[in-house]
């Protein structure tokens, strides 16, 4: 056999039995008419078979699974387990590999994986694949960190986050082995937590406890960055259980007799990679917690808070979502059938698992409607069973409306807890709770209609009910006409419906005199304001039928609203009027800002000042404000990263023209020509230098804008310039700053009290403070 | 920055194909008939296009609620109404741009198949919106779908068009 088909025989079956292998060993712990021993035997088996000729491909899939399907963990082990049985060579060596894979994570920043791969080295212990001592040793290095000096406390945080976390699954075996060196250790982790820097905004404590609970916790809803004194003290406490640990599936322990035969491999001396410029550590952990043991008295008890099994929960449901967010039905179904279902209130920790993912700082880890939808999987799943949090509320149909409808999903929830019906009407309409239903009906009515609103709200409710989202024209009525430019605002309507163009617009607000001044400059358009009022309220009124009108009346005056914005007078009045006409509507509002700092009619600085203006401040707290601040903070980000992100492309073709050039054999020393190749493309460069410069600034402005109302100007100019150097992307840390600033200042008990108060901005500035200092 | 390409490679290196699977946001197996160009062109536009079609709507649910449902999934560039040819009123879908694709794919993976005016929508890729394309193509001047219909439909002018007739 000679020639093409021998040649395509061997090409093609490799891959596809890469494949196989991969397929294989994914799959083995779903649901099977086998049981998972006969499985994994099978599956070693077959593994063993292709070593000869597959190793590094096995090898690569193996550790790859340990690294990305973490909740699939003692199901991998044991199999790796069955396999180093078999062959110590191949245990060896897949440890070996192992280790490599968790200094390169660590090398690349990429933690959550490095946990993983350190939690399946630990569980490893206990499939006889690696010594007890030296799996301690690896510990002893992880904790020695601690002792460091000049690193930041989020490095240490880690490596004991990575021992702590690793006991549940093999402190048992560990403890039987080396007690007195895990004590040390314990000991040693102890003074740690002592001494680290601890930061908790002692948030809303808005869930009052109505019960009475014996623990501190109960029906507390709190955010603490402390995440890590939670988990030390569900350490300490399975400590005490004498490591018992009830909830992990351990399919080794099926397998003891062969295993315990196996020789044991030990881990070479791990040294944690020193900490660099560049080391990213993940940020601190919030705790979330909703439900406890006096939820769902009918069913089984819920873990307690302190108790190792929450955290293992926990856990795993976070590494589900993570694999399968992109499938919601696949994700709802993997979540649901999470073994142990009927020792543990699984709907209780999946409902729990989701909110703690979108409480989660500085943003949750997938988009929001994400969790919704897989919340309305979730209930297509198990229809009727999911959690009611609050007696007389069907939490599935709440809960899933709520989250689509609303902003900050996490605020809502911490006032729904609370929520009892009757009380928010009583109360003074400015009260916490009112708004909420308040800002929850006009986020419904978005969705739907006014008139739907108005018939289902009851009757009791209907002072809650939000405003008709209709347009108000001040020159609409022939009362109205005294008003000044009321004659004007009649001509421009008449010009405009008979398809005026540009020019004649402006020949005819040449004759609208200025307020501000005694003779009409007509030369440039200094700031009018009535020109302004008359032109923009004619126009938004003539194109109020829909977003799309509007936004046509927009690009069709284009020019008209440049010239009258010019000034930042002018920018600041637009908006001024464009809330006038449509303060009924404040989703016409975000979009008509939206489409104006995009076309450029006004800037984000101009957005930022009418926010703080007088003019809105008693709609300052209202969410469409906010939405509409960090819509625009969010464009100017964006904004800067790209014009960034052109320049470097740009600079690595520069560079990869020069690579080729120095590469070529070509002794031409010409510098002229390669002056003439590099010109176009060094002009760019510059050019986009000065973009992203002036990029740069405009956000800085912005930032500064904000910063300025909220805590004076002194103080903000060194603050913007202090957040700057800390870090790199500005944008992102402000915004973060902010929206807890937001939080803060909207829902405390007393605002009046504490709006703008220094208090309140040192408090919150000492909390950023420290959370900057964590990093740096 | 050389960690964000190390950390890449790491990535791409190591990934589990059942990890993989996107299924919301892959491309449908429905090809818009009256495509000007090649099979392949079409797939090629379809598979980096930023415009979602948006099937199944109430003729009454309007431009508003449209912009809201799908301003979820990111900023919204543009709405066209779907519009009866004749009568020039919405005829039950839409087309949704937005300014990027990763915005468009989270709408198919978590606002497709959802409820809007008490109704479940679809959404599928789209090649892009060409004028014209935002009218009906069903003889009576509304969506295809209506002129055969048997069932009555409130949200979609009642019977279908053929059985009005009869």
């Amino acid at each position: 056999e000679t020639g093409q088909p021998h040649k395509r025989r061997r090409t093609s079956e490799p891959s596809e039995i890469e494949e196989r292998l991969e397929s294989l060993i994914c799959r083995v712990g779903e649901k099977s008419t086998s049981s998972l021993e006969s499985n994994l035997e099978g599956l070693a088996g077959v593994l063993e078979a292709d070593l000869p000729n597959y190793k590094s491909k096995i090898l690569r899939i193996l550790c790859t699974v340990a690294r990305l399907l973490p909740e699939k963990l003692t199901i991998y082990t044991t199999l790796v387990g069955l396999l180093n049985a078999r062959n110590y060579n191949f245990g060896g060596e897949f440890v070996e590999a192992m280790i490599r894979q968790l200094k390169e994570c660590l090398k690349v920043n990429m933690y959550n994986e490095a946990e993983y791969l350190v939690r399946f080295l630990s569980d490893l212990v206990n499939c006889h694949v690696i010594a007890a001592p030296s799996m301690v040793a690896m510990f002893e290095n992880f904790v020695s960190v601690t002792q460091e000096e000049d690193v930041p406390q989020v490095r240490c945080d880690w490596y004991v986050f990575a021992f702590l976390s690793s006991l549940p699954w093999v402190g048992k075996e560990l403890y039987e082995k080396k007690d007195a060196e895990i004590d040390r250790l314990l000991s040693h982790t102890e003074s740690y937590l002592k001494r680290r820097q601890k930061i908790h905004i002692p948030m809303l404590q808005v869930w009052t406890a109505d019960k009475p609970h014996p623990q501190e916790e109960a029906s507390r809803l709190y955010l603490l960055y402390t995440y890590l004194d939670c988990l030390w003290a569900q350490i300490q406490k399975l400590k005490k259980d004498r490591w018992q640990e009830r909830h992990i599936l351990r399919p080794y322990l099926a397998f003891d007799s062969i295993l315990c035969e196996a020789l044991q491999h030990n881990l070479p001396p791990f040294t944690p990679p020193p900490h660099t410029e560049g080391s990213v550590y993940p940020m601190p952990r919030v705790i979330f917690r909703m439900f406890d043991y006096t939820d769902d008295p009918e069913g089984p008890v819920m873990p307690g808070s302190h108790s190792v099994e929450r955290f293992v929960i926990e856990e795993n449901l976070h590494c589900i979502i993570k694999s399968h967010w992109k499938e919601r039905k696949t994700c709802a179904a993997q979540l649901l059938s999470y073994p142990g279902n009927n020792k543990i209130p699984l709907n209780y920790h999946i409902v729990e698992v989701i909110f703690a993912e979108l409480f989660q700082l500085p943003s949750p880890p997938h988009i929001e409607v994400m969790y919704t939808a897989l919340l309305i999987e979730l209930c297509k799943l198990q229809p009727g069973s999911l959690p009611q949090v609050n007696k007389g509320h069907l939490l599935e149909v709440i809960m899933c409306w709520v989250f689509f409808v609303c902003f900050f999903g996490w605020l809502f929830f911490v006032f729904f807890s609370s929520f009892d019906r009757s009380d928010c009407l009583t109360q003074d309409l400015e009260k916490p709770k009112s708004k909420f239903v308040r800002e929850v009906l006009e986020k419904c009515m978005r969705l739907s209609y006014h008139q739907r609103i108005i018939d289902i709200v009851p009757a009791s409710f209907s002072v809650l009910s939000p405003a008709n989202p209709v347009c108000i024209y001040k020159y609409g009525d022939e009362s109205n006409r005294s008003l000044p430019g009321y004659t004007v605002a009649l001509c421009l309507t008449i010009a405009i419906k008979n398809k005026a163009s540009n020019d004649e617009i402006f020949n005819i607000l040449k004759d609208v005199p200025n307020p501000n001044q005694d003779d009409d400059d007509d030369e440039g358009f200094t700031f009018n304001p009535l020109k302004i009022e008359v032109f923009v309220q004619t126009l938004l009124h003539l194109a109020a039928k829909s977003f799309s009108h509007s936004f046509s009346a927009l690009a069709k005056f284009h020019e008209v609203f440049k010239a009258l914005a010019e000034s930042d007078e002018g920018k600041l009045h637009v908006l001024r009027v464009v809330y006038e006409v449509w303060k009924n509507h404040p989703q016409m509002i975000a979009v008509l800002v939206d489409k104006m700092i995009r076309t450029q009619i006004v800037d984000c600085a101009a957005v930022a000042n009418w926010i703080f203006s007088s003019e809105l401040a008693h709609d300052f707290t209202r969410f469409y404000v906010w939405e509409i601040l960090h819509s625009t903070i969010r464009k100017m980000n964006k904004h800067v990263l790209k014009i960034h992100r052109e320049l470097e492309e740009t600079k690595a073709r520069l560079a990869r023209q020069h690579k080729r050039r120095d590469s070529d054999d070509d002794d031409d020393d010409d510098d002229r020509s390669s002056d003439r190749e590099d010109g176009p493309l060094e002009e760019q460069i510059e050019r986009l230098q000065e973009k992203v410069e002036s990029a740069q600034s405009e956000q800085k402005n912005l930032f500064l804008v904000i910063f300025q109302v909220i805590m004076g100007d002194v103080f903000a100019a060194s603050f913007v310039s202090w957040s700057c150097s800390c870090s790199e992307d500005m944008g992102r840390g402000l915004s973060f700053y902010l929206q807890h600033h937001q939080i803060i200042q909207q829902y405390m008990v007393t605002l009046e009290n504490l709006l703008f108060t220094a208090e309140l901005d040192h408090h919150i500035l000492a909390v950023f403070q420290q959370f900057c200092a964590l990093q740096a | 920055k050389e960690k964000e390409k190390e950390k890449e490679k790491m990535c791409s290196g190591g990934t589990l194909s059942i990890l993989r699977s996107d299924s919301y946001a892959d491309l449908s197996q429905y090809r818009d008939q009256h495509f000007r160009g090649t099979r392949y062109e079409q797939e090629r536009l379809l598979r980096k296009s930023c415009t979602l079609y948006v099937g199944n709507l109430s003729f009454y649910t309007t431009e508003e609620q449209i912009h809201e449902l799908f301003g979820k999934s990111g900023d919204v560039k543009k709405i066209i109404m779907g519009l009866d040819k004749v009568k020039k009123t919405a005829c039950g879908f839409c087309f949704v741009e937005y300014y990027a694709r990763g915005d468009a794919e989270n709408a198919m993976r978590y606002i497709n198949g959802t409820r809007l005016d008490d109704r479940i929508i679809r959404t599928d890729w789209d090649a892009g919106f060409k004028e014209g394309r935002q009218y009906g193509r069903g003889r009576s001047g509304g969506q295809v779908r209506d002129e055969y219909r048997q069932d009555y439909d409130a949200g979609r002018g009642g019977y279908g068009k053929t059985v009005q007739c009869q």
